[in-house]
Protein backbone atom coordinates (compact mmCIF):
# COMPACT_ATOMS: atom_id res chain seq x y z
CA UNK A 1 0.00 0.00 0.00
CA UNK A 2 1.78 3.16 -1.29
CA UNK A 3 1.36 6.80 0.17
CA UNK A 4 -1.07 7.69 -2.44
CA UNK A 5 -2.80 4.83 -1.50
CA UNK A 6 -6.26 7.13 -0.74
CA UNK A 7 -6.08 8.87 -2.89
CA UNK A 8 -5.74 6.86 -6.30
CA UNK A 9 -9.38 5.15 -4.21
CA UNK A 10 -10.88 8.29 -4.00
CA UNK A 11 -9.84 9.32 -7.68
CA UNK A 12 -10.87 6.05 -9.37
CA UNK A 13 -14.26 6.05 -7.35
CA UNK A 14 -15.15 9.15 -8.73
CA UNK A 15 -14.81 8.48 -12.29
CA UNK A 16 -17.08 5.14 -11.48
CA UNK A 17 -19.56 6.98 -10.13
CA UNK A 18 -19.36 9.00 -13.53
CA UNK A 19 -19.40 6.04 -15.38
CA UNK A 20 -22.73 4.23 -13.49
CA UNK A 21 -24.79 8.14 -14.17
CA UNK A 22 -23.59 7.91 -18.17
CA UNK A 23 -24.17 3.77 -18.30
CA UNK A 24 -27.43 4.19 -16.09
CA UNK A 25 -29.46 7.49 -17.20
CA UNK A 26 -31.92 8.08 -14.40
CA UNK A 27 -34.71 10.90 -14.55
CA UNK A 28 -36.64 12.85 -11.70
CA UNK A 29 -35.99 14.72 -8.92
CA UNK A 30 -33.23 13.14 -7.14
CA UNK A 31 -30.23 13.71 -10.33
CA UNK A 32 -31.35 17.04 -10.05
CA UNK A 33 -31.05 17.05 -6.35
CA UNK A 34 -27.86 15.63 -5.98
CA UNK A 35 -26.71 17.94 -9.00
CA UNK A 36 -27.70 21.06 -6.92
CA UNK A 37 -26.36 19.78 -3.81
CA UNK A 38 -22.84 18.50 -5.34
CA UNK A 39 -22.79 22.25 -6.71
CA UNK A 40 -23.59 24.14 -3.60
CA UNK A 41 -20.48 21.35 -2.36
CA UNK A 42 -18.36 22.25 -4.89
CA UNK A 43 -18.77 26.12 -4.19
CA UNK A 44 -18.26 25.80 -0.48
CA UNK A 45 -15.35 23.92 -0.94
CA UNK A 46 -13.76 26.40 -3.58
CA UNK A 47 -14.53 29.22 -1.00
CA UNK A 48 -12.85 27.69 1.96
CA UNK A 49 -9.79 26.61 -0.46
CA UNK A 50 -9.45 30.25 -0.65
CA UNK A 51 -10.28 31.61 2.54
CA UNK A 52 -8.48 28.83 4.41
CA UNK A 53 -5.46 27.63 2.04
CA UNK A 54 -3.68 25.81 4.45
CA UNK A 55 -7.17 23.29 4.61
CA UNK A 56 -6.30 21.87 1.34
CA UNK A 57 -2.90 21.19 1.98
CA UNK A 58 -3.50 19.13 5.50
CA UNK A 59 -6.51 17.51 3.21
CA UNK A 60 -3.81 16.82 0.65
CA UNK A 61 -1.23 15.05 3.11
CA UNK A 62 -4.48 13.13 4.53
CA UNK A 63 -5.36 11.16 1.63
CA UNK A 64 -1.78 10.56 0.61
CA UNK A 65 -1.29 13.76 -1.77
CA UNK A 66 2.06 16.21 -1.14
CA UNK A 67 0.64 19.16 -1.83
CA UNK A 68 -3.11 21.42 -1.88
CA UNK A 69 -2.54 22.56 -5.40
CA UNK A 70 -2.06 18.48 -6.73
CA UNK A 71 -4.87 17.71 -5.04
CA UNK A 72 -7.09 20.74 -6.42
CA UNK A 73 -5.61 19.35 -9.87
CA UNK A 74 -7.28 16.35 -8.94
CA UNK A 75 -10.56 17.49 -8.34
CA UNK A 76 -10.33 19.89 -11.40
CA UNK A 77 -9.69 16.85 -13.14
CA UNK A 78 -12.78 14.77 -11.70
CA UNK A 79 -15.52 18.12 -12.08
CA UNK A 80 -14.18 18.50 -15.63
CA UNK A 81 -14.73 14.94 -17.11
CA UNK A 82 -18.52 15.29 -14.86
CA UNK A 83 -18.96 18.48 -16.36
CA UNK A 84 -18.39 17.22 -20.30
CA UNK A 85 -20.24 14.25 -19.51
CA UNK A 86 -23.38 16.49 -18.52
CA UNK A 87 -22.87 18.58 -21.24
CA UNK A 88 -23.06 15.62 -23.64
CA UNK A 89 -26.13 14.26 -22.24
CA UNK A 90 -27.93 17.60 -22.05
CA UNK A 91 -26.90 18.49 -25.70
CA UNK A 92 -28.06 14.65 -27.02
CA UNK A 93 -31.67 15.73 -25.73
CA UNK A 94 -32.02 18.83 -27.48
CA UNK A 95 -30.59 17.36 -30.49
CA UNK A 96 -33.43 15.26 -30.04
CA UNK A 97 -35.78 17.96 -28.90
CA UNK A 98 -34.54 19.75 -32.64
CA UNK A 99 -35.45 17.00 -34.28
CA UNK A 100 -39.09 16.36 -33.27
CA UNK A 101 -39.93 19.93 -33.76
CA UNK A 102 -38.27 19.49 -37.56
CA UNK A 103 -40.41 16.79 -37.88
CA UNK A 104 -43.30 18.24 -36.75
CA UNK A 105 -42.45 21.03 -39.38
CA UNK A 106 -41.61 19.23 -42.04
CA UNK A 107 -45.10 17.26 -42.03
CA UNK A 108 -47.07 20.24 -41.12
CA UNK A 109 -46.00 22.04 -44.84
CA UNK A 110 -45.93 18.42 -46.32
CA UNK A 111 -48.15 17.79 -49.53
CA UNK A 112 -51.18 15.44 -49.30
CA UNK A 113 -50.11 11.85 -49.87
CA UNK A 114 -52.82 11.88 -53.08
CA UNK A 115 -53.18 14.25 -55.90
CA UNK A 116 -57.46 13.55 -55.48
CA UNK A 117 -57.87 13.52 -51.63
CA UNK A 118 -61.83 11.89 -52.42
CA UNK A 119 -60.28 8.29 -51.27
CA UNK A 120 -59.36 6.80 -54.77
CA UNK A 121 -56.83 5.26 -55.11
CA UNK A 122 -54.07 5.53 -58.00
CA UNK A 123 -54.64 1.73 -59.72
CA UNK B 1 -42.52 -7.13 -63.00
CA UNK B 2 -45.52 -5.82 -64.45
CA UNK B 3 -47.92 -4.76 -61.06
CA UNK B 4 -48.05 -1.63 -59.17
CA UNK B 5 -47.60 -1.55 -55.54
CA UNK B 6 -50.46 1.49 -55.26
CA UNK B 7 -50.60 0.39 -51.30
CA UNK B 8 -47.12 0.71 -51.04
CA UNK B 9 -45.06 3.71 -49.98
CA UNK B 10 -41.14 4.18 -50.83
CA UNK B 11 -39.33 6.28 -48.81
CA UNK B 12 -36.62 7.82 -49.80
CA UNK B 13 -34.41 9.88 -48.02
CA UNK B 14 -32.67 12.66 -50.00
CA UNK B 15 -29.92 15.00 -49.23
CA UNK B 16 -27.67 17.02 -52.01
CA UNK B 17 -28.61 14.01 -54.59
CA UNK B 18 -29.82 16.63 -57.44
CA UNK B 19 -28.13 15.05 -60.28
CA UNK B 20 -29.37 11.42 -59.81
CA UNK B 21 -32.64 11.27 -57.67
CA UNK B 22 -34.64 12.66 -60.83
CA UNK B 23 -34.05 9.51 -62.35
CA UNK B 24 -34.34 7.08 -59.49
CA UNK B 25 -38.11 8.47 -59.19
CA UNK B 26 -38.53 8.60 -62.22
CA UNK B 27 -37.67 4.78 -62.48
CA UNK B 28 -39.36 3.63 -59.56
CA UNK B 29 -42.75 5.25 -60.31
CA UNK B 30 -44.53 3.16 -62.51
CA UNK B 31 -44.43 0.36 -60.00
CA UNK B 32 -44.73 2.47 -56.87
CA UNK B 33 -46.79 5.18 -57.73
CA UNK B 34 -46.40 6.11 -54.26
CA UNK B 35 -42.83 7.72 -53.52
CA UNK B 36 -41.97 10.09 -50.34
CA UNK B 37 -38.73 11.75 -50.51
CA UNK B 38 -37.46 13.65 -47.59
CA UNK B 39 -35.24 16.19 -48.20
CA UNK B 40 -32.93 16.86 -44.98
CA UNK B 41 -32.38 20.61 -46.09
CA UNK B 42 -30.05 19.81 -49.23
CA UNK B 43 -28.05 23.13 -50.56
CA UNK B 44 -29.05 22.14 -54.14
CA UNK B 45 -31.98 21.59 -56.15
CA UNK B 46 -32.46 17.92 -54.99
CA UNK B 47 -36.73 18.84 -53.67
CA UNK B 48 -37.38 20.56 -56.72
CA UNK B 49 -35.88 17.97 -59.07
CA UNK B 50 -37.43 15.27 -56.94
CA UNK B 51 -40.81 17.04 -56.92
CA UNK B 52 -40.68 17.79 -60.91
CA UNK B 53 -40.11 13.80 -61.18
CA UNK B 54 -43.41 13.26 -59.48
CA UNK B 55 -42.35 12.54 -56.23
CA UNK B 56 -44.25 13.54 -52.65
CA UNK B 57 -41.52 15.77 -51.08
CA UNK B 58 -41.47 16.63 -47.30
CA UNK B 59 -38.97 18.98 -46.26
CA UNK B 60 -36.67 19.34 -42.87
CA UNK B 61 -36.27 22.72 -42.44
CA UNK B 62 -32.35 21.98 -41.32
CA UNK B 63 -30.09 18.91 -42.00
CA UNK B 64 -31.14 16.01 -39.26
CA UNK B 65 -29.10 12.99 -40.98
CA UNK B 66 -30.39 10.09 -43.02
CA UNK B 67 -31.89 8.45 -39.79
CA UNK B 68 -34.09 11.54 -39.28
CA UNK B 69 -34.96 11.48 -42.69
CA UNK B 70 -36.29 7.74 -42.78
CA UNK B 71 -38.36 8.38 -39.20
CA UNK B 72 -39.95 11.42 -40.90
CA UNK B 73 -40.90 9.42 -44.09
CA UNK B 74 -42.65 6.60 -42.04
CA UNK B 75 -44.40 8.68 -40.12
CA UNK B 76 -45.21 10.80 -43.51
CA UNK B 77 -46.18 7.30 -44.99
CA UNK B 78 -47.63 5.68 -42.20
CA UNK B 79 -50.57 8.72 -41.98
CA UNK B 80 -51.53 7.32 -45.54
CA UNK B 81 -54.54 5.47 -44.16
CA UNK B 82 -53.99 2.67 -47.60
CA UNK B 83 -50.39 1.96 -46.87
CA UNK B 84 -49.50 -1.05 -46.05
CA UNK B 85 -45.95 -1.76 -47.01
CA UNK B 86 -42.89 0.63 -46.49
CA UNK B 87 -39.93 0.48 -48.71
CA UNK B 88 -36.54 2.33 -47.48
CA UNK B 89 -35.04 3.19 -51.10
CA UNK B 90 -31.55 5.04 -51.55
CA UNK B 91 -31.99 8.18 -53.34
CA UNK B 92 -28.41 7.89 -55.36
CA UNK B 93 -29.81 4.85 -57.55
CA UNK B 94 -27.99 1.91 -55.63
CA UNK B 95 -31.36 -0.04 -55.07
CA UNK B 96 -33.31 -1.91 -58.49
CA UNK B 97 -36.87 -1.19 -58.59
CA UNK B 98 -37.37 -5.22 -58.83
CA UNK B 99 -35.58 -6.22 -55.53
CA UNK B 100 -37.85 -3.89 -53.68
CA UNK B 101 -41.01 -5.10 -55.13
CA UNK B 102 -39.84 -8.77 -54.12
CA UNK B 103 -39.19 -7.74 -51.21
CA UNK B 104 -43.05 -6.50 -50.71
CA UNK B 105 -44.71 -9.89 -52.36
CA UNK B 106 -42.63 -11.46 -49.60
CA UNK B 107 -44.34 -9.61 -47.25
CA UNK B 108 -47.62 -9.93 -48.62
CA UNK B 109 -47.19 -14.04 -49.25
CA UNK B 110 -44.64 -14.91 -46.12
CA UNK B 111 -45.53 -14.20 -42.19
CA UNK B 112 -43.02 -11.80 -41.86
CA UNK B 113 -42.90 -8.28 -40.54
CA UNK B 114 -39.86 -6.87 -42.69
CA UNK B 115 -37.76 -7.98 -45.18
CA UNK B 116 -33.91 -6.87 -45.60
CA UNK B 117 -31.60 -6.05 -48.36
CA UNK B 118 -28.50 -8.22 -48.46
CA UNK B 119 -25.63 -8.18 -50.97
CA UNK B 120 -24.02 -11.56 -49.55
CA UNK B 121 -26.87 -13.93 -49.82
CA UNK B 122 -26.80 -13.64 -53.72
CA UNK B 123 -23.23 -13.37 -53.90
CA UNK B 124 -23.45 -10.86 -56.61
CA UNK B 125 -21.24 -8.44 -54.57
CA UNK B 126 -18.99 -5.39 -56.39
CA UNK B 127 -17.50 -4.29 -53.35
CA UNK B 128 -13.77 -4.30 -53.11
CA UNK B 129 -11.95 -6.29 -50.20
CA UNK B 130 -11.60 -3.56 -47.49
CA UNK B 131 -15.61 -2.46 -47.81
CA UNK B 132 -16.09 -6.31 -47.69
CA UNK B 133 -14.12 -6.73 -44.47
CA UNK B 134 -15.90 -3.29 -42.54
CA UNK B 135 -19.02 -5.18 -43.67
CA UNK B 136 -18.56 -8.42 -42.26
CA UNK B 137 -17.26 -6.79 -38.98
CA UNK B 138 -20.15 -5.19 -38.65
CA UNK B 139 -22.27 -8.38 -39.27
CA UNK B 140 -20.00 -9.85 -36.64
CA UNK B 141 -20.76 -6.98 -34.15
CA UNK B 142 -24.23 -6.93 -34.91
CA UNK B 143 -24.53 -10.41 -34.00
CA UNK B 144 -23.00 -10.17 -30.77
CA UNK B 145 -25.27 -6.59 -29.82
CA UNK B 146 -28.44 -7.84 -31.04
CA UNK B 147 -28.53 -11.99 -31.20
CA UNK B 148 -29.70 -11.35 -34.90
CA UNK B 149 -28.20 -13.60 -37.36
CA UNK B 150 -27.76 -11.39 -40.74
CA UNK B 151 -25.85 -11.57 -43.57
CA UNK B 152 -25.46 -8.05 -44.43
CA UNK B 153 -26.69 -5.46 -41.28
CA UNK B 154 -25.70 -1.64 -43.49
CA UNK B 155 -28.33 -2.61 -45.98
CA UNK B 156 -30.71 0.35 -46.90
CA UNK B 157 -33.03 -1.23 -48.99
CA UNK B 158 -35.78 -2.87 -46.31
CA UNK B 159 -39.23 -3.73 -46.58
CA UNK B 160 -41.63 -3.06 -43.88
CA UNK B 161 -45.09 -3.99 -42.90
CA UNK B 162 -47.29 -1.77 -41.23
CA UNK B 163 -46.52 -3.41 -37.73
CA UNK B 164 -43.03 -3.15 -38.40
CA UNK B 165 -43.22 1.10 -39.45
CA UNK B 166 -44.88 1.39 -36.21
CA UNK B 167 -43.26 -0.35 -33.99
CA UNK B 168 -39.80 0.83 -35.40
CA UNK B 169 -38.48 4.24 -33.59
CA UNK B 170 -35.41 5.71 -35.22
CA UNK B 171 -33.65 8.26 -32.63
CA UNK B 172 -29.89 7.85 -33.97
CA UNK B 173 -30.11 10.86 -36.49
CA UNK B 174 -26.91 10.13 -37.99
CA UNK B 175 -25.40 6.81 -39.35
CA UNK B 176 -25.99 4.58 -36.82
CA UNK B 177 -29.55 4.12 -37.70
CA UNK B 178 -28.92 1.22 -39.40
CA UNK B 179 -27.51 -0.75 -36.25
CA UNK B 180 -30.62 1.03 -33.89
CA UNK B 181 -33.09 -0.44 -36.54
CA UNK B 182 -31.50 -4.25 -35.97
CA UNK B 183 -31.31 -3.15 -32.68
CA UNK B 184 -35.55 -2.11 -32.66
CA UNK B 185 -36.30 -5.15 -34.72
CA UNK B 186 -35.14 -7.65 -31.92
CA UNK B 187 -36.99 -5.44 -29.04
CA UNK B 188 -40.18 -5.78 -30.43
CA UNK B 189 -39.34 -8.83 -31.66
CA UNK B 190 -40.44 -8.60 -34.93
CA UNK B 191 -40.20 -11.27 -37.95
CA UNK B 192 -37.76 -10.83 -40.52
CA UNK B 193 -36.26 -12.50 -43.62
CA UNK B 194 -33.42 -11.46 -45.62
CA UNK B 195 -33.77 -11.31 -49.76
CA UNK B 196 -30.31 -11.29 -51.97
CA UNK B 197 -30.54 -7.92 -54.10
CA UNK B 198 -27.85 -6.31 -55.92
CA UNK B 199 -26.31 -2.72 -55.01
CA UNK B 200 -25.56 -1.21 -57.98
CA UNK B 201 -22.04 0.59 -57.16
CA UNK B 202 -22.11 3.25 -59.69
CA UNK B 203 -19.07 5.64 -60.33
CA UNK B 204 -21.22 7.95 -58.81
CA UNK B 205 -21.78 6.18 -55.73
CA UNK B 206 -18.22 5.17 -55.26
CA UNK B 207 -17.20 8.40 -56.09
CA UNK B 208 -19.12 10.03 -52.59
CA UNK B 209 -19.64 6.42 -51.23
CA UNK B 210 -19.08 6.33 -47.59
CA UNK B 211 -15.58 6.01 -46.68
CA UNK B 212 -14.05 3.71 -44.09
CA UNK B 213 -13.75 5.96 -41.66
CA UNK B 214 -17.38 6.19 -41.36
CA UNK B 215 -17.24 2.82 -39.55
CA UNK B 216 -15.35 4.47 -36.74
CA UNK B 217 -17.86 7.45 -36.55
CA UNK B 218 -20.62 5.00 -36.65
CA UNK B 219 -19.53 2.81 -33.63
CA UNK B 220 -18.86 5.51 -31.78
CA UNK B 221 -22.31 7.04 -32.29
CA UNK B 222 -23.48 3.54 -30.74
CA UNK B 223 -21.31 3.44 -28.19
CA UNK B 224 -21.49 7.10 -26.92
CA UNK B 225 -24.52 8.72 -28.73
Amino acid sequence: MGSQFWIKVILIASFVVLTLIVVIPRRGARPIAIRRLTMILLLVTAVAAVAFPDWTNSVARLVGVGRGTDLLLYALAVVFVGHTIRARTSQLASEQNVTELARKIALLTAPPHRDHEDGERQD
Amino acid sequence: MTQTFSDTWLIVPLYNEGSVVGGVVREALPHFPNVVCVDDGSSDNSAAVANAAGARVVRHPINLGQGASLQTGLKYALEDPHAKYFVTFDSDGQHRVDDAARMVERLRTEPFDLVIGSRFLGGNVEAGFLKRLVLKTAVLFERLNTGMDLTDTHNGLRALNRHAAQSIRIKQNRMAHGSEILREISRNELRYAEEPVHIVYSDYSRAKGQSIWNSVNILSDLLFG
